[in-house]
């Protein structure tokens, strides 16, 4: 308990603790001592199975069996009573000045501390057990988004209202001062709703059709020219079968069997025609049931999204809430000057939905959208900088040593394992060997056309190469910065710049150390003047 | 960053503002504890393959030995040497890792809430490890370890302070 007493002596420093609640003034104290009854009570579900297995291996035991399982069930009982009990006196939480702090654990201890500047929300949950005792569980919500807030269980009902209302009275206290802030983005509010929704970026039935034919699956396709030779009795015809489409292309009379091997062929054609086409019309129509009267508007609220045919999806996304924004594109939708626009948002809304906000635009629809979010492009004239060569060698070599052992893995297997001469094992190994080759010219070529660059305000990050794609984020909304260096970096000389973010990733590898030290300084420099309070608001 | 053989000069030199501070001496000690908890049942394990098979006697335990007898006489000082933190007034930076080195800096202001944990070696030697949370998908947990446990609380209250200070 010396941690309390640690802290108690540095409260004494500061004399505003003089409040008259008397929750307010920092006693630890415990929650109700009833929890580790329900504790108790809520194993006894779980002790149901380990008590049948005693049942059933004492079933020849007779007269003994009913008190071996009796004496069973109570020794657990007891002990689960026991280590709930000593679970809850080593419990103790207090409800301080700036913080609210819960210490846990019989021998490993854990304090734990959540300011109230980061206290989200504060939630009441009861389960059925609690509620028959007529108690509740207080969970504490932060940004940090997920399992990791406080958990006080269980509290009485009245303790646990009223611990709830203090704590939110202490939290808007704490937030209070950010007066200001919150007045700006209320004039921001009242400005954006004079000028009402303002139409971003819509989608009609044209768009969708040219959307429908990029979205062409050849994984589907794959499955389905699959599925069809795996469960061919369950199609009313072969697509393998010559005989049927001679029939449809030829027709009954015409004597085609002569031909052959052309005749094959274009039988081999027909069927895949037909996957292309079921390829192609269900990328179409997934695309137009997902994206029917796509609309995307600034709202005063935020960013507002919706779309869809069956089920209409009306999504909000506050603009103050993106933490980086992410443009990509595919190989061949990229010939063509299409793009997709996806936001990054805090944490806990990464659960809710796709934030995509343009998935099929032009770039110069894109712009728009991008100087809403507060992500504009960049700039011209910034200096973009590559990666090390040496990481791309390093690379290119870890990835075709890599394939190369897939490869000759299953050369040897197959040549081991496969009596016949050829089989289409030997396509796989070659497969992999064509992969080789081609993740380490990927990689050359990724030397080439991967960069990143700082602005004064942003982080830009271009990537890819027959597909490239940016990755931009907010200098300040970024959450740490680590420069990491594996074995392999330390040998040759560069590091990976690892960047916090709230609800996504943002790596810069392969850097130089010197050039990364350079990036963490200018980062933190603009992260350390706006405390994370101030972004959430 | 080439040949970086002398560790402890490294981590002094490496990089940013201020000099790195390290941990509490009972740190390699406590390390070592827990590597020898490590390597008992490894051992075990090494004298029962020993044992259940005709190999010569210790073909397979003496090697399993010696490495676990490396492990915990070098390791934990190595270790501990190439760790090092740096306290400063709006953010800390965390350095560790032989063969995976990271340097970690998170600004108070990103901190979402604050832990100090400490397990049963951890309080025999009377350390503690402080864990600093943000609310980054990745790195959201910043762990600094090897800290006396009142330097831990310490720096817990100068982190809350600036987060009340921060926001006012």
């Amino acid at each position: 308990m010396s941690e309390l007493s640690a802290s108690d002596s540095n409260r004494e420093e500061t004399p505003d603790s003089a409040a008259s609640d008397d929750m307010r003034d920092g006693e630890p104290r415990r929650t109700d001592p009833r929890t580790f009854l329900v504790q108790a009570v809520e194993i006894i579900p779980r002790m149901v199975v380990p008590l049948v297995a005693v049942a059933f291996a004492t079933r020849d035991e007779g007269s003994f069996a009913l008190p071996v399982m009796l004496g069973f069930g109570a020794l657990f009982l007891a002990a689960s009573t026991f280590f709930a009990f000593l679970g809850w006196w080593r419990q103790t939480y207090r409800v301080g000045d700036s913080d609210i702090r819960l210490e846990t654990g019989v021998l490993s201890r854990a304090a734990r501390s959540v300011p109230y500047e980061r206290i989200q929300d504060v939630s009441l949950e009861q389960g059925f057990v609690p509620r028959l005792f007529g108690l509740t569980m207080v969970k504490f919500e932060t940004g940090a988004g997920g399992s990791d807030e406080i958990k006080l269980a269980y509290l009485s009902n009245e303790e646990g209202e009223r611990l709830r209302e203090l704590v939110r009275e202490l939290r808007d206290e704490a937030d209070g001062v950010a007066a200001p802030a919150a007045a700006q983005e209320a004039r921001d509010v009242q400005g954006a709703q004079e000028a009402d929704a303002q139409l971003l970026f819509a989608m009609g039935p044209r768009r969708l059709f040219v959307f429908g034919l990029f979205e062409f699956s050849l994984a589907l396709v794959a499955f389905l020219g699959a599925a069809a030779q795996q469960l061919d009795f369950l199609l009313p015809f072969d697509i393998w079968d010559f005989d049927f489409w001679r029939g449809l292309v030829a027709g009954q009379g015409e004597q085609l069997a002569e031909l052959g091997p052309i005749a094959q062929a274009l039988g081999a054609v027909a069927a895949i025609s037909t996957l292309l086409v079921v390829g192609v019309v269900s990328g179409i129509a997934k695309t137009f049931s997902r994206d029917w009267d796509f609309r995307l508007e600034r709202t005063p609220k935020g960013f507002r999204r919706r779309r869809g045919l069956f089920t209409r999806t009306d999504v909000v996304m506050p603009v103050h809430r993106v933490q980086a924004v992410r443009i990509g594109t595919g190989a061949v939708r990229h010939r063509f000057g299409w793009k997709s626009l996806k936001l990054v948002s805090l944490a806990q809304d990464a659960g809710n939905a796709s934030h995509v906000v343009a998935p099929f635009a032009k770039a110069a629809e894109l712009t728009p959208i991008l100087e809403v979010a507060g992500f504009p492009l960049p700039p011209r004239g910034l200096a973009w900088h590559r990666t090390t060569g040496s990481y791309r060698v390093v690379s290119a070599l870890f990835n075709a040593v890599s394939f190369v052992l897939l490869a000759a893995a299953v050369a040897v297997a197959t040549h081991l394992f496969v009596p016949e001469r050829y089989d289409w094992l030997w396509l796989v190994a070659a497969a992999q060997a064509v992969m080789a080759g081609f993740t380490a010219i990927q990689q050359l070529f990724l030397w080439r056309v991967e960069r990143h660059a700082i602005s004064p305000q942003h982080l830009y990050k271009r990537s890819g190469w027959l597909a490239p794609g940016y990755k931009i984020a907010d200098r300040v909304k970024l959450q740490s910065v680590e420069i990491a260096r594996g074995p392999l970096g330390r040998m040759f000389g560069y590091v990976t710049l690892n960047l916090g973010l709230a609800g996504g990733h943002f790596a810069l590898p392969g850097l130089p150390r010197e050039e990364a030290e350079a990036l963490r300084r200018a980062l933190l420099a603009s992260m350390v003047e706006t405390d994370f309070s101030r972004l959430v608001k | 960053m080439n040949e970086d053989g002398a560790h402890s000069e490294t981590v002094a030199t490496q990089g940013d503002e201020q000099p790195l501070q390290q941990g509490h001496p009972n740190h390699p000690k406590a390390m070592r504890v827990e590597a020898v908890l490590v390597a008992l049942p490894l051992l075990i394990g090494a004298l029962v393959a020993e044992y259940l098979t005709p190999f010569p006697n210790f073909l397979i335990a003496g090697p399993v030995a010696l490495i676990l007898l490396l492990v915990v006489i070098m390791l934990p000082h190595r270790r501990y040497a190439v760790r090092g933190y740096a306290l400063s007034e709006d953010r800390l930076r965390v350095v560790r890792g032989m063969m995976f080195h990271s340097d970690t800096v998170v600004p108070f202001g990103r901190v979402q809430h604050i832990d100090v944990d400490r397990g049963p070696i951890e309080r025999y030697y009377g350390l503690a490890t402080l864990q600093l949370y943000t609310a980054g998908s990745h790195g959201d947990v910043i762990s600094l370890p090897g800290l006396a446990h009142q330097d831990a609380l310490d720096m817990r209250e100068t982190i809350r302070a600036h987060i009340k200070r921060a926001s006012l």
